[in-house]
Parts: C-alpha cells; structure tokens; sequence
C-alpha cells in the first residue's frame, strides 16, 4: 500500500517561473533553464510511491535536489508543479489552516544541524510541537518525558541543550519529532554532522527505533553506506531527477546506469550482497536413491562443476556428491548413489545470508554452498568463484560469466 | 551663504505651520501625554527620601551584576560588589554636591525618552525583520534621523511643544530612538535559519515563531539595543536642556552660559555617573 504518492513533482526556484515550466515542457535541460530564465531546476518532474512504514532513502551528492524534494513534503518549499499525496490527500490542496495542522500532527522533521532552541531545556524542545498544538503544560511534559526514554536521554530532560553532545542533540531532535507522534518522519540528512563512530551507533539505533514505532520515514544522504544500511528502498537522484528507485540490493547489483555504478563501486559488497543474489537458482540436482553416478557426473561435465546437491523427493536438502566419487562409482556399476558417497552435514545458508559471512563457511570445505528456505528446501546452489568476485568487487558483469563458466575467473586470477 | 537658488528652508517651514495650524490638537494630545509620564517618573523618583533609592539601585546592580557572572564563583561576588560599591559612592556624592534633586529628574527624562523610543523602536524593528520592503524604506529614515544634527530637532520641537520637558523628550525619543529599531531587525533576521525552519516545519504561526523562537533568540541583540537607546537618550539630555528640559543636563547648559567651570563639572560628572550605573545596568541584563 503506498501511503505517500509523489506525481510529477517539479520545483523551480527563481522569479521566472512559468516561463521556466514552458522551457521544461519543451525538453529543455536544467543548465539552458537556468541560463534564459535565470530560474534553478531543483525538482525534476519526480514520481515516487513510498509505502507505509517503510524508511525510504532519498540519495544523492549536494546540489542534486534532495533536500528540496524533501521540504516538499511539508511545503517548506512550494512546489511549482505536479503534487504529493498522502493517503490520497494532496498537500497541495491543503490551505493555510491544514497545513498548520499536517504540520503539526502528521509530518514531522529532524534537521542536520538540530534545529533545537538553546534557550530551553531537552524537555521543553521535545515538547515544543505538543506546545504549538496548545497541549496543556502537564500533558505536555509527559509525553516529552515518555519520548526522552524512547531515544534514550532519560536523566537529561532538564540540562540545556547547549550542554550536550551533537549525538545527543539530535537524539533530541528525534525525540522531538516523535513527539507529536506522526505518521511520517521527513529527517534531512540527520546524522550527517555527526561523528562517524556516533554516527554509526545513531543508525542502529534509528533501526531499532523503528521496529517500535513503524514510522514511514524519508531520510536524505549524500553517503551511499548509510542508505544502504538504513533503507527498505533507495531512491538515487540526480539533477533533480531520480535515476533509479531500488532495494539496496538491487541498486548493487543492478545499477540503472553509469552514474549509480561509479556510486556503487567503492562498497564493501560483501556486507550487503546476500546469497539470494549470487546463487544459480533451480540448480541441477540429484535425487536421494533415485539418480546413479552417470547421471551425475554427465551432469557435472555439462555444467562445468565438481559437485551436485541431493535432495529428496520433496526437494529438501540432503548433502553433495563429488565428482571423484562418482567416477569411482561409475567404474563400479552403481545404478544409485548410495548414502555413505553423499556429503551431509555441510554448512547451508539462507538466501539473506551476506557474502562475507559465508566467506568463512567455504574455510571448512572444498563444497559449493546449499542455499536453503526455513523448511531446509533447496533454493539454490552458491560457488566460490561468485562469492570471490564479489569480495574482490569485480563487475557484475563478470560475475554473471562466473555463473555461466564455472571457474573461469580463478583461472584468471591464478595466471595473471 | 551663498545665494539660494532652491529655498527648501522656506517650504519646510510653511509645512510646519501648516501642521500647527491643522494638526496643533494631535501635538497637544502627544503633549499631555509626554507631561503624564515625565511628571510620574519624577513624582515616584522624588517621593522617597534619597538613601531609599540609593540603597534599591545599590542592591539592583549588586543582584544583577553578581547574576549574570555567577554567586557561586569568587568572581561574581566581587564582580557584583565592585559595581555595587560604585553605584552606591557615585550616588552619594552628587547628593553631598546638592544636586540629587536635578538627578532624579534627569533619571525621570532619560527612562521616559528610552521607554517611548523602546515603545516605538522594537515594534519597528519586528516589521523591518519581517519585510524587506518595510526594511527599505525604514534604513533611510534612520540613517536621516541619526546623522541630522541633534540640535536641528529642538526648533520644530520648540514649535510644536513649546518649552520644557516635552520637546526635549520627543528631540531625546528620535534621537535615541535608531539603535532600538536597527537591533531589534538584526537580532531577528540574526536568528539561526534552521531553528526558524524547524519551527515552521512543526506548525508554528508567524506569531508563535515570534514570541516562541525569534525574540527570545534575539534577546540578547535587542537589550544590546535597549542599552544604546538609553545611552544615547543620556547623552541627549544635556542637548535637550536648550529647550528647557530639567535636571543635570540644565545645570550644565547654565554652567556654559555663565562660563561657571566648577558647575558644568560637577553637573557633568553627574552625568557620567548616571551613565556608568545606567550602562552597567542594562549590560548585566544582556548578559544573564
């Protein structure tokens, strides 16, 4: 279900607006906008479906229109064109009374650099949404402290803000935005100005925080990792165009064009690439007591691998056969494999399993890996050259010709 | 001079009668009021016997100076006690001189001119914060009345008020008056962007952003202003006494017009006490 509905959002800053439209309807770019009208293209005709709950990450290098989209959808910026809608509702429709009250009780932001009131307390900042809504002082002070335990600042609601530290006023500043208990949370680059290491630890703590709170939340980053790590979904944009909506993975793996590789290239792919993506679906498999030790090794030369998976008839995971013993086999006139030649008890993992961790499973032994479902079905089939690759960060490209030759790619490796 | 080929001096001046003439009952209304303020600010000053004032100014600056540096620490205590003591010595010693009476008026003048300019300043200063275009025209005007010679301000004074306290008030008001509009402008439009923005992004209206972040957050630069508006109204007050304005300011004026030095000194360091207590005191309030 998608909560927020962003259609063909436009956002031109400068005095010639409508003549800027008209250039934009007729195809021109950003740069010849700007030099006939004097007008900035932030926004560029931006569609967008972000579901409930869901942390949706806007990503791109500054001057790219993030943060402009961002303050769209509380109507910081006004919008030149097109519309967002939550739940069907168009915020551009919304006069000058609703929006005070979207404002007030539906979306809330958290800034880079805080925002907060020096001249008052942790309490009173988190409470100052509650106060522009005319919640009484008592109520008010409650639910603020309530917040303050929610981010973890309990002891601290009467210090000023001034004396804390920037993780720490920006836990403020979460708390604030929660305060007012909104569906959705706007948070424009929010850790940003932090510390890399209390940076961090903001991040987890914001993933923790949501499985509590189920907040759909738009969260703006110029810095890859952190989309990665915080989003169900990422958009990239740039110029004021989105060039690719995706789920982390799939922005990893299949990067829309060469602007988002060159993004893509410096990741530690080997934390965020997972067994899913990597393994040979519907690998060739052998069935228990049923296929012989021809079958397989005609099998096994066909694919170019070494080894097979065995599974039963209900396809559940059962062990491997090498190639080794099956010639052995062979030479002794076996129709069908018996148990004591297949390989069980070897590690399997789940298709969300992360390439690094299974780095160390292929330590233990010379198998290719059984990617297996909660029922321990057989999913896939993960070899070592894929998983190589992918710790090397080589092309994806590559990798797809590792999955269609085997080893080629060690081969490489070994010579050169 | 040379000879006038342009007669602005000429028009100025029928203007000026014209205004009398049409507008003389909107002067008188300004007129009593003014009277109203002054002679109660007198009245509450000369009511209680000298050492009553003394000993409230003398524990006001020690409170507020002691505050705004901390009692706890060694500093602030003496810090307070420093600027007590002055007060206190300063204020007995143009008493013991025989002008405490002349000083108390002179107290009357300056915090009825500073809280007539405040009056009208620090609204100014708000719509200048709000509107460029308000901004526009309001800098030149300031910028006029703060370069036009304080004497000039004293003739249509004259004419519109007659002589006394009146129009040496309203000479002090626009004289003093700029420093309250100008920082009250730059301490708002001074307020950190992202505060403003986080405030509007929860709901604020333009009049909570106003009383809730703006002027708190600009507090500081405006009772900077505060501090300047009575400064200069002091500084005025000597000016004013031409018109017949009372109090040190009168003593110093008579003191030139009879070449008595020793009168125009000791009337003159009046004033600087006055000055330093009046300074000391309104800083200690930019500072807590």
């Amino acid at each position: 279900m998608a909560q927020i509905e962003v259609k063909d959002l436009t956002l031109i800053f400068g005095k010639q607006k409508q003549q800027a439209l008209k250039l934009l309807e007729q195809g021109k770019g950003k740069d010849e906008i700007l030099a006939k009208t004097k007008c900035t293209l932030a926004v560029n005709q931006v569609n967008l479906e972000i579901k409930q709950g869901e942390i949706f990450v806007i990503m791109g290098l500054s001057g790219s229109g993030k943060s402009s989209l961002l303050r769209c959808f509380n109507r910081l910026n006004q919008p030149t064109r097109g519309g967002i809608y939550y739940s069907g509702d168009n915020i551009m429709d919304a006069n000058k009374d609703e929006l005070l009250k979207i404002r007030r009780n539906d979306v809330s932001m958290v800034f880079q650099h805080f925002g907060l009131l020096p001249h008052r307390t942790v309490a009173d900042n988190v409470a100052f949404g509650l106060e522009i809504q005319g919640v009484d002082k008592a109520e008010r002070r409650e639910t603020a402290l309530k917040t303050i335990k929610t981010v973890g600042l309990d002891g601290y609601e009467d210090m000023m803000t001034g004396e804390l530290s920037g993780g720490m006023q920006q836990r403020v500043g979460l708390a604030r935005a929660l305060a007012t208990d909104p569906e959705t949370l706007l948070m424009d680059e929010a850790f940003s100005a932090l510390d890399p290491l209390i940076r961090s630890n903001m991040q987890d703590e914001l993933l923790d925080l949501q499985e509590k709170v189920h907040k759909t939340i738009l969260f703006i980053t110029h810095d890859l990792d952190e989309a990665l790590k915080l989003g169900d979904r990422i958009a990239i944009m740039k110029d004021g165009k989105i060039v690719q909506v995706d789920t982390p993975e799939g922005i990893l793996s299949n990067p829309a064009d060469d602007y988002v590789k060159s993004f893509v290239e410096d990741v530690e792919h080997g934390k965020i690439i997972t067994a899913g993506t990597i393994m040979f679906k519907n690998p060739e498999r052998l069935r228990l007591k049923k296929s012989g030790p021809k079958t397989a090794l005609r099998q096994m030369r066909k694919f170019g691998v070494t080894s097979l998976p065995v599974v039963t008839d209900d396809n559940v995971f059962v062990g491997f056969v090498k190639d080794a013993d099956m010639a052995k086999l062979q030479d002794e006139d076996y129709d069908v494999i018996p148990d004591e030649h297949i390989y069980k008890g070897v590690n399997t993992v789940k298709p969300d399993t992360v390439v690094s961790d299974m780095l160390l499973l292929f330590l233990d032994n010379q198998l290719n890996l059984a990617v297996v479902d909660d029922d321990n079905k057989l999913l896939g089939v993960v070899v070592h050259s894929s998983v190589l690759a992918e710790m090397l960060g080589l092309e994806r490209d590559d990798v797809k010709k590792v999955k269609e030759s085997g080893l080629e790619i060690l081969e490489d490796l070994n010579n050169g | 001079m040379d000879k006038k080929l342009i007669d602005l001096g000429k028009y100025i001046e029928k203007g000026i009668d014209w205004l009398i003439d049409k507008a003389g009952f909107i002067f008188d209304g300004i007129s009593d009021g003014i009277e109203v303020i002054v002679t109660a600010f007198q009245d509450l000053l000369a009511a209680p016997p000298f050492w009553v004032i003394i000993v409230i100014l003398t524990g006001l600056m020690f409170y507020l100076n002691g505050r705004s540096y901390g009692f706890k620490t060694k500093e602030g205590i003496k810090k307070g006690l420093g600027i007590a003591s002055f007060t206190a010595i300063g204020l007995l010693l143009l008493w013991a001189m025989g002008y405490w009476r002349m000083t108390t008026q002179t107290m009357a003048l300056v915090i009825s001119a500073s809280i007539i300019a405040l009056l009208i300043g620090i609204p100014l200063g708000i719509w200048a914060s709000r509107s460029d275009r308000a901004e526009s025209v309001i800098r030149p005007i300031l910028d006029f009345m703060q370069t036009m010679p304080a004497f000039v301000y004293l003739i249509p004074a004259i004419l519109f008020f007659g002589v006394g306290n009146v129009p040496g008030i309203v000479a002090t008001v626009i004289f003093a008056l700029p420093p309250a509009v100008r920082l009250t402008n730059l301490g708002i439009r001074g307020v950190q962007e992202d505060v403003v923005e986080a405030s509007i992004a929860f709901g604020s209206t333009k009049r909570q952003l106003l009383y809730k972040v703006q002027i708190p957050l600009a507090m500081p630069t405006i009772l900077a202003g505060v501090n300047q508006v009575i400064m200069l109204s002091l500084s005025m007050v000597v000016i004013a006494s031409m018109v017949g304005a009372g109090g040190l300011g009168q003593a110093v004026y008579r003191g030139i017009l009879k070449a008595d030095v020793g009168l125009g000194f000791e009337a003159g360091l009046g004033i600087v006490i006055l000055a330093i207590i009046l300074d000391r005191l309104t800083q200690s309030l930019t500072k807590a």
